[in-house]
């Protein structure tokens, strides 16, 4: 294929040439953006938490009135959901994975440092809470009902014993025998390891350090807290009406407030990742649309393209070229516009991530979403341009003859 | 002259209904994205209070220390201790501390179940700082505050809830066995972005529907609803807790004047070099006063999420128009030979320039139109990509449909300049001898 012609006939096409080139220049710099967002939001969404986490219903508790100890309060409330048919087990806490909100300290093996610590997220529970949970004891043992300790408010939590994760413990001892030793998770609190759970995430979905976390036996003396609930299989949907009826049975003076105050976990996990679904909707979306628009724009231009040129087509077929070399032709002049609008392409998507990246500390674009839009719009060219090169190499000799 | 023009062009466009549906839906597209979006942005970038946002300051300063702080920003709240100290010194026209604190509401009616309610500790001052609307009676006063007074004002909707919407001041509403005398309803009062509770509420949310005087709430250790940041354990009980640095308290104040804005900032700076002199800071003086505005935007109260889709939706419009370029120029230019007789029979080229522009005009209104309803749709799935305290707010009103209408007009005429002036280029002659 000769290239010198179709270059100097686009020398005569100027502005439409630099159109096309242009709009798949904008196109790819947005479309690989777009993608990675996309890609990097249902990343996120599918995160594990460590849990089982069918067959879980949360339910948001405030007690009504100020009692000096909601402690037994707490005590009989949980019993109470412990004992309804389809429950499993069940356990009073501050907070949970994904539910947007909880506790953090910094964990230290030196009680007098003055140095930040480990960060982890604080899970109070007892020793229901790993079944409820469904996370999985990698070594040593579960609490002991008798190693529950009550903490009050403005009082930093600590407990003697606590479960931490995998990579909570191999963080804080490098060498890997976290077991049996022991951290500060509070001033003058010493906490000894007496279990390591496989994973179990921080309540947030945005953190520096997802599998950070500490689970003590603790119960917190406070009028608002969160009931865990593992249900039998198939009883969720029985245990999500019956609890709260159970709940105001035992005592009416609480509030589970109307949004979000009994959830399945199903639930949970679609509320703390609504965003970023959404996001990757709305890129997925702008996408889809952009590359059809581009994609009717070249068959626009190229159509017209042809149909100014039938004369020039009728006259090279009559000196003999092929319906094959009249498809190629077209062919071959939309690549090379399509291959200067990528790299031109290229160089305002690298941009751009840039520019986000600085703005809104958004992660940086990683070159195979480069390549993924280059190849996806130089392909788009050529199926573009493919019915109208199709209807060029139709064009019959004699259009040669024709005075118009 | 310009209705036969309309004609000509609706003629041309109704020749090539394939390219003219392209033309109107690309640019229906990209003025819809990016109006959807904008109006998202507007919502969350929109001035709360207009008349006196310039007037009202948020108070910050540093009592943790530089090395405790990101970037050099202090709390975004004060301790209890810096609070006080600062509105006891009266130095504003009016002042107010805030903090949220949950309460539930116990109807008297037995059978009735309590309700949880939103609900603010504040001064007297809050009310008028604010612009408060009042339906039913008035704030507590100052006097009220200074006798740690056991008063409340509540909400429409709760006054509603509670007595039916009728007559309530002077009657008692029960905030967790507590009994509360009501000096006042306000309507449904929530500013977007909240302003003055930036910190617990991420700037969007429905409000409160109770309010309390401060000093009755500190007196009755009503715990503090939203953050609590702390650099080192407080100690056990309220009032060590009192004592502490933990930072969890608004101070609002109102400075009618940039004078009276300058004076208060030096006398924070002053305060806070006071406790350095005490000893109480072991570093200078860090103070933010700032207003309304200034406060939303160091507070990021826009989502990211608005400004990046508002970015790429943008730029699809920027790349709808190179294509409504590309398709008009194929379009005007298959009419070369048309434009050339029109020139030779004596049209002039402001002629050419009337006639391509009000054609592209008309798809400029078609694809308005279908902008109008595909925002509308987009607005009504702006649900699926934001959180609803957000979505709500995004909503279609005249101003909106207006720059719906013109950002199309203008996009599509914006689009049609180059192929117009390729159009009114055209050498009559050329056209007329290859004819």
């Amino acid at each position: 294929m000769q290239i010198q012609p179709i270059l100097s006939a686009l020398r005569r096409h100027k502005a439409g040439t630099i159109l096309i080139a242009l709009q798949i220049a904008l196109t790819l710099a947005i479309v690989c953006n777009a993608l990675f967002i996309v890609h990097e939001r249902i990343d996120r969404i599918n995160r594990t938490t460590g849990m089982d986490e069918t067959n879980v219903v949360a339910i948001q508790n405030r007690y009504v009135g100020s009692p000096e100890n909601f402690v037994p309060l707490m005590k009989s409330d949980v019993q109470t959901l412990r004992s309804l048919p389809g429950v499993e087990d069940a356990y009073v806490t501050n907070a949970f994975p994904l539910r947007q909100g909880g506790w953090s300290t910094g964990a230290q093996t030196d009680p007098d440092s003055k140095k930040e610590g480990v960060h982890t997220a604080l899970y109070f529970g007892d020793e229901h809470t790993l079944k409820t949970l469904g996370v999985r004891l990698i070594a040593g043992r579960n609490f002991s009902p008798s190693e529950v300790v009550t903490v009050q408010p403005q009082q930093s939590p600590g407990a003697p014993q606590v479960i931490i994760t995998k990579v909570l413990a191999d963080k804080i001892f490098p060498d890997g025998n976290a077991l049996g030793k022991v951290i500060y998770l509070a001033k003058g609190k010493p906490s000894t390891i007496i279990g390591i759970v496989e994973k179990l995430t921080v309540p947030w979905i945005e953190w520096d350090t997802m599998d950070n976390v500490t689970i003590m036996p603790v119960l917190f003396n406070s009028g608002y807290q969160h009931f865990l609930i593992r249900t039998k299989p198939g009883q969720q949907d029985a245990v999500f009406k019956d609890a709260p009826k159970a709940l105001y049975a035992a005592n009416r003076m609480r509030v589970l407030p109307e949004k979000y105050g009994v959830r399945t976990f199903e639930m949970v996990r679609a509320r703390a990742y609504q965003a970023d679904r959404g996001m990757a909707i709305l890129m997925s979306v702008v996408c889809g649309v952009l590359l059809a628009i581009t994609a009717a724009g070249i068959v626009g231009l190229s159509s017209f393209w042809v149909g100014q040129r039938r004369k020039q087509i009728g006259v090279r077929r009559a000196l003999g070229a092929r319906r094959s070399d009249i498809l190629s032709y077209f062919m071959t002049e939309n690549f090379l516009i399509a291959l200067v609008g990528v790299i031109v392409g290229v160089i305002l998507a690298v941009g751009l991530s840039q520019w986000m990246f600085t703005h809104f500390e958004m992660k940086r674009l990683s070159l195979t979403y480069v390549g993924i839009g280059v190849v996806a719009l130089l392909a788009l060219g050529q199926a573009a341009v493919f019915a109208p090169a199709l209807r060029a190499s139709r064009v019959s000799p004699v259009e040669a003859t024709r005075s118009v | 002259m310009f209705s036969y023009y309309l004609q000509l062009g609706l003629r041309s466009l109704r020749r090539n209904p394939v390219l003219t549906g392209l033309m109107v839906m690309a640019i229906g597209f990209g003025v819809a994205a990016s109006m959807t979006t904008y109006s998202v942005f507007r919502a969350t970038s929109r001035d709360p209070i207009p008349q006196k946002s310039s007037q009202l300051y948020m108070t910050q300063l540093d009592n943790w220390g530089p090395d405790k702080l990101e970037k050099g920003e202090p709390p975004a709240a004060l301790s209890y201790k810096d609070a006080t100290a600062l509105l006891n010194a009266h130095k504003a026209k009016r002042q107010a501390i805030t903090y949220p604190v949950g309460v539930s509401v116990i109807p008297e009616d037995p059978s009735r179940l309590p309700v949880r309610e939103g609900a603010y500790a504040t001064g007297s001052d809050f009310f008028p700082m604010f612009d408060v609307p009042f339906i039913q009676g008035n704030g507590w006063t100052r006097e009220d505050d200074d006798k740690h007074a056991s008063v409340a004002v509540i909400s429409k909707s709760l006054n509603d809830k509670l007595f039916n919407g009728g007559q309530s001041v002077g009657k008692q509403v029960n905030l967790d066995g507590r009994l509360f005398r009501i000096t006042g309803v306000i309507q449904d009062w929530a500013p977007q972005p909240l302003f003055f509770d930036v910190p617990n509420t991420g700037g969007f949310d429905e409000g409160a529907s109770v309010y309390v005087p401060f000093n009755r709430a500190i007196d009755l250790k009503m715990p503090n609803d939203g953050n609590n940041n702390c650099v080192e354990e407080p100690g056990e009980g309220w009032d060590n807790y009192l004592r502490s640095e933990c930072i969890w308290l608004s101070l609002w104040s109102e400075l009618p004047a940039k004078a009276d804005a300058d004076a208060y900032r030096q006398y924070v700076t002053g305060y806070a070099a006071a406790q350095q002199a005490a000893g109480r800071f072991r570093w200078a003086p860090n103070v933010k006063v700032r207003d309304v505005m200034t406060w939303l935007d160091v507070q990021r109260v826009i989502p990211p999420e608005s400004e990046v889709s508002l970015i790429v939706s943008l730029g699809f419009l920027v790349i709808c128009l190179v294509n409504t370029v590309g398709l008009l120029l194929a379009k005007f230019m298959r009419r070369a030979p048309e434009i050339g007789v029109r020139r030779a029979l004596g049209a002039s080229r402001r002629d050419i320039y009337a006639q391509f522009l009000i054609e592209a005009g008309t798809i400029g209104v078609a694809g308005g139109v279908l902008g109008l309803l595909l925002t509308g749709l987009g607005i009504l799935g702006v649900g699926l990509v934001f959180p609803e305290q957000i979505a709500r707010l995004a909503t279609i009103d005249p101003v909106l449909i207006l720059l719906t209408l013109v950002v199309s007009i203008v996009a599509s005429l914006i689009a049609a300049f180059y192929p117009t002036w390729r159009a009114a280029q055209v050498q009559p002659a050329w056209q007329l001898k290859s004819n």
